[in-house]
């Protein structure tokens, strides 16, 4: 919150606002976090969420580690984050406050459920007094309303059961917020209609206290209440739409499917947090073409997703970091046998278990180097929600043009998050279609394309092509099986020259803000994009010499970068692990690289990386 | 214009052969089986480029080199999940599994389980021979308890895996068994796999001549086999023995079956159980018999088709729903969009 200037129709300008609205993981946060994402993008602002939910799906009521929270940031500007610090917490019970407080900045608003502050509730919390009445929150300024009583009010004549109706508290709280940044209701309604379509009178009660919590903020006259507006952003011309990094990977793959000329999209998955909400979408893709199964572990689903593309099919496997260490051996099958395949990671913390439902960008090295023997494959990742659908067409086409599988990066962040889209010209986009081999003259499986050194797709079904493929190494000249070691030594050159070879048909690296050489650039990739690129824009407008290089390509590596990077003094390179880019920079291209690492499951804060520009630019 | 059909020209076994050297031990039980379905590939006159041969890892595996149809050798124990993956991406596909005891049953049992249960419409063979052959020699989870291997210097301990009440369990819709050696039966079975819609789960006693040698000499040896064996069919008598003089009665009392002999006690053919592939139970009863006290049950031991997996996934699915005919603009379009003007 920038500026305070009250304008003419009482409410006072903002030129952008963070919220977080935080409760038990029963309380409906995401869906009241979602749904004031829906009508803020409606209201023209650009806007990035970040819904962060505990592992546990109903931990017990009231505890800390049951909190739910979902964070938005929305404005006028450019947003490029879910934001570094919270103007408004909404805390919907004592814990919400407790493990949230320390986000909000000082000055900033919490609105609370006073109902909900129960002797019970303030001790599971570890509260010894009552925060809402001892005085401590006296830096914040404190909304303190029984909002519990007010929504029991407002439904009460749905004759709901008790629980029931203190289900709806969410919206009243929803419909509070909503009137103080002056957003409409129509889209959440219209919502409500269709989530309780079997249940009319839940979608009634459910709008009444929608409807109660913005007729308080207009009616009471309470001081802390002040009505907010925040003007539409100045954005690029033409329709948009919110959009979740899962969703746009799905629409992308299967974009790019349809160029490729497939007719076909096969998703092998088994449920894994946070990768499952893409099966979830690509399940609903039926009538499009797509064929999804749910196998019974995460081997059986890449096996599947390869048999599949054995047979003509794009055969696509997602999963996590766990998950994706099963499916390693059969990702050296598919290596082998030179198949297409995407693996999608969206990773998490770990090892092992780690924190499954929170962000990390550790996966990289397993990418990149995780499989036994030389078993070199294409590596990409996308860097916001929106980012992923052309990833997803990229991926596609290169996995199919060179017959290789492709590994995709996301993260729980990416996955999750939301942002506003403008919507890609489906007819302008590229086409790459992909040609089976049909042509029995002179066949053999591994007989290579000399630009590619992509072998044949020849697929079961096509009379003449009958051939035999595995895992056993296979001779150069004839495709047939072979241990001899002259020839697997030339098939290990021939498979890594391929992958490094594609290096050519992607993009040179550009740099994403500043110049092209300079003091300082700092080197990301992934979920990181947003934070950097404000973090350089700000040291940049203080006049410091910085520039933001974001990678979309991992391995191979854009074939200029090592140059790009030798025309900075120094390379910073901010990772949500402990160091794995800047080590292969530093290998690579023998860079003094320096990391910056973050390793909370949680994105990096704007202020962390502004902060290490200037220490590395001290330094100098 | 008129197109002359040619007359269909008798296929050979060797049509399906491919140029591959065949790489078994001499006198491995591979090769009976590599013939036998050769023929039976050559009798059923499948197109050969529709045809499309699935493995694993082991000896069993290296099956479909040999060939000259479609072939996947993939990695240990996951054959069923690309076979999976293959009918799934086109069900038009005529897709056999090759496996063994370790890559279907150990390393793999998992996805033979699920690719049973699910009734994916291919034909899965397990070769049997109680061994690890490829590794060496050691004991497999079918092996008999006391198994002496290179693992297992003192004899196993653990108890073996029955392959057939194994299928069963998993809910599979065809359950039959063969020996390598016997041809015309093992033949005769893989016909009926193949006919059947659905999973079809074969268990070949293979004979691995190097590590277990005559490990099914108890009912497959010419001196024994007529006493051992006890050949099913659908709707017949379950008799066996020389002269068909012996045969199984449901014991009503122990709700068991039992050996008993035509002419005595009074026993004649009306006693004997009558083979009824459709019944679940008494296929369970037939896979638990175990030579000396019982002959080993061969043939078709249960069949009782069920919709098969890709029929029901498909039928979810729009007809002539494709990628291609995928409408991108409207799918990006769908849901709440807003209107930035110029």
């Amino acid at each position: 919150m920038t500026t305070t200037t009250p304008i003419a129709s009482g409410r006072e300008a903002r030129e952008h606002v963070v919220i977080r609205f935080a409760g038990d993981s029963g309380d409906g946060m995401q869906l009241t976090g979602s749904q004031f994402t829906v009508e803020t993008a409606l209201a023209g602002n650009d806007l990035a969420t970040f819904p962060d939910y505990p592992a546990e799906i109903r931990a017990p009521a009231g505890t800390t580690f049951g909190v739910s929270a979902f964070q938005i940031h929305f404005g006028a500007t450019d947003i490029r984050t879910a934001g570094d610090e919270v103007d408004v917490l909404v805390a919907m019970n004592p814990a919400a406050l407790s493990v949230n407080l320390s986000d909000l900045r000082v000055g900033g608003t919490i609105v609370a459920d006073s109902g909900a502050f129960t002797d019970r509730n303030l001790d599971k919390a570890g509260y010894a007094s009552n925060p809402l009445d001892d005085g401590s929150l006296a830096p914040y300024r404190l909304l303190k309303l029984d909002i519990s009583k007010l929504t029991l009010d407002a439904v009460s004549r749905f004759e709901l059961g008790q629980k029931e109706a203190l289900r709806c508290r969410n919206m009243w709280a929803l419909g509070l917020m909503l009137w103080m940044y002056d957003r409409d209701r129509q889209a959440t309604i219209a919502w409500l209609n269709k989530k309780f379509a079997k249940r009319p009178e839940l979608a009634e009660a459910n709008t009444a206290a929608l409807n109660a919590g913005h007729a308080f903020g207009e009616t009471a006259e309470m001081s802390a209440i002040v009505g907010y507006r925040v003007a539409p952003a100045k954005t690029e011309p033409g329709e948009y739409r919110t959009v979740s990094g899962t969703e746009a990977l799905a629409w992308g793959l299967l974009a790019g499917v349809k160029a490729a000329g497939l007719s076909k999209l096969f998703l092998g998955s088994y449920p894994i947090t946070p990768a499952s909400p893409l099966l979830h979408v690509l399940a609903g893709l039926k009538a499009q073409g797509v064929v999804t199964f749910q196998a019974e572990d995460e081997i059986a689903a890449i096996g599947a997703a390869i048999g599949a593309s054995y047979a003509g099919a794009l055969g696509v496997t997602s999963s996590s970091g766990p998950g994706v260490a099963l499916k390693t051996e059969a990702l050296g099958l598919a290596i082998a046998t030179e198949l297409p395949l995407i693996v999608v990671n969206s990773q998490r913390a770990g090892p092992s278990t780690g924190l499954p439902t929170k962000t990390e960008q550790s996966d990289l090295y397993q990418a990149v180097y995780g499989r036994n023997a030389d078993a070199p494959l294409l590596v990409l990742a996308a860097a916001t929600p929106g980012d992923c659908f052309p990833v997803g067409m990229e991926a596609v086409r290169l996995a199919t043009r060179y017959m290789t599988p492709v590994i995709v990066l996301t993260d729980g962040y990416l996955a999750n998050a939301a942002e506003p889209w403008l919507i890609p010209d489906a007819d302008a986009l590229p086409a790459f279609p992909v040609r089976f081999r049909t042509d029995p003259t002179g066949f053999h499986p591994f007989l290579r394309d000399p630009k590619t050194l992509a072998r044949p797709w020849a697929v079961p079904g096509t009379p003449g092509l009958e051939h035999r493929i595995g895992g056993i190494e296979r001779d150069y000249d004839s495709g047939h099986i072979d241990y001899d070691p002259d020839n697997h030594e030339r098939m290990t050159k021939v498979r890594a020259a391929k992958i490094a070879g594609l290096a050519n048909d992607i993009p040179l690296q550009e740099v994403s803000e500043g110049e092209p050489h300079g003091k300082l650039a700092v080197v990301g990739w992934g979920s990181t994009y947003g934070s950097i690129l404000q973090a350089v824009r700000q040291a940049r407008e203080d006049g410091l010499d910085v520039s933001h290089i974001h990678l979309r390509y991992l391995s191979p590596f854009p074939r200029n970068l090592g140059e790009l990077l030798q025309d900075f003094e120094r390379v910073l390179v901010p990772e949500m692990n402990n160091g794995q880019l800047v080590t292969m920079l530093r290998a690579q291209y023998l860079l003094p690289a320096q990391g910056l690492n973050k390793i909370q499951g949680k994105p990096f804060k704007v202020r962390e990386i502004l902060s290490a520009i200037r220490a590395a630019l001290e330094e100098n | 214009m008129t197109v002359a059909t040619p007359p269909l020209q008798p296929l050979a076994p060797k049509d399906f052969a491919s140029d591959q050297e065949v790489r078994w031990c001499p006198g491995c039980g591979d090769y009976a089986i590599l013939k036998g379905v050769l023929k039976t590939l050559a009798d059923l006159r499948v197109p050969r480029e529709r045809t499309v041969f699935v493995s694993g890892i082991g000896c069993s595996s290296r099956f479909p080199y040999y060939v000259s149809s479609y072939g996947f050798h993939t990695i240990h124990g996951r054959a069923p999940t690309l076979a999976t993956g293959v009918k799934l991406a086109n069900p038009e596909l005529d897709v056999w599994v090759i496996t063994g005891d370790g890559d279907g049953l150990s390393i793999g049992g998992n996805h033979m389980l699920h690719v049973l249960r699910r009734n994916v419409n291919l034909q899965i063979i397990l070769f049997n021979n109680e061994i690890y052959g490829l590794t060496k020699g050691q004991y497999s989870p079918t092996s008999r308890q006391g198994t002496r291997s290179p693992s297992t210097p003192a004899g196993s301990v653990d108890y073996p895996v029955s392959p057939g009440a194994f299928a069963l369990g998993a809910g599979a819709h065809f359950i039959a068994r063969a020996i390598d050696t016997a041809q015309p039966q093992l033949v005769g079975v893989l016909k009926r796999a193949h006919e059947h819609r659905g999973a079809s789960f074969v268990e070949v006693f293979q004979n691995c001549v190097v590590f277990n040698d005559e490990v099914f000499a108890d009912f497959t040896e010419k001196s024994v086999a007529a006493e051992a064996q006890l050949h099913v069919e659908h709707g017949k008598p379950l008799l066996f023995g020389k002269s068909k003089n012996r045969g199984l009665r449901m014991n009503t009392a122990t709700l068991q079956l039992e050996v008993v002999t035509l002419g005595e006690n009074g026993i004649t053919e009306r006693d004997i159980a009558v083979h009824d592939e459709k019944n679940r139970g008494l296929a369970a009863m037939l896979l638990a018999l175990r030579p000396p006290q019982f002959p080993m049950a061969l043939g078709v031991i249960y069949c009782d088709p069920a919709a098969t997996y890709e029929e029901q996934v498909y039928s979810q699915i729009p007809a002539g729903a494709s990628v291609a005919k995928a409408e991108i603009g409207k799918l990006l379009h769908q849901g709440h969009t807003w209107t930035v003007a110029g």
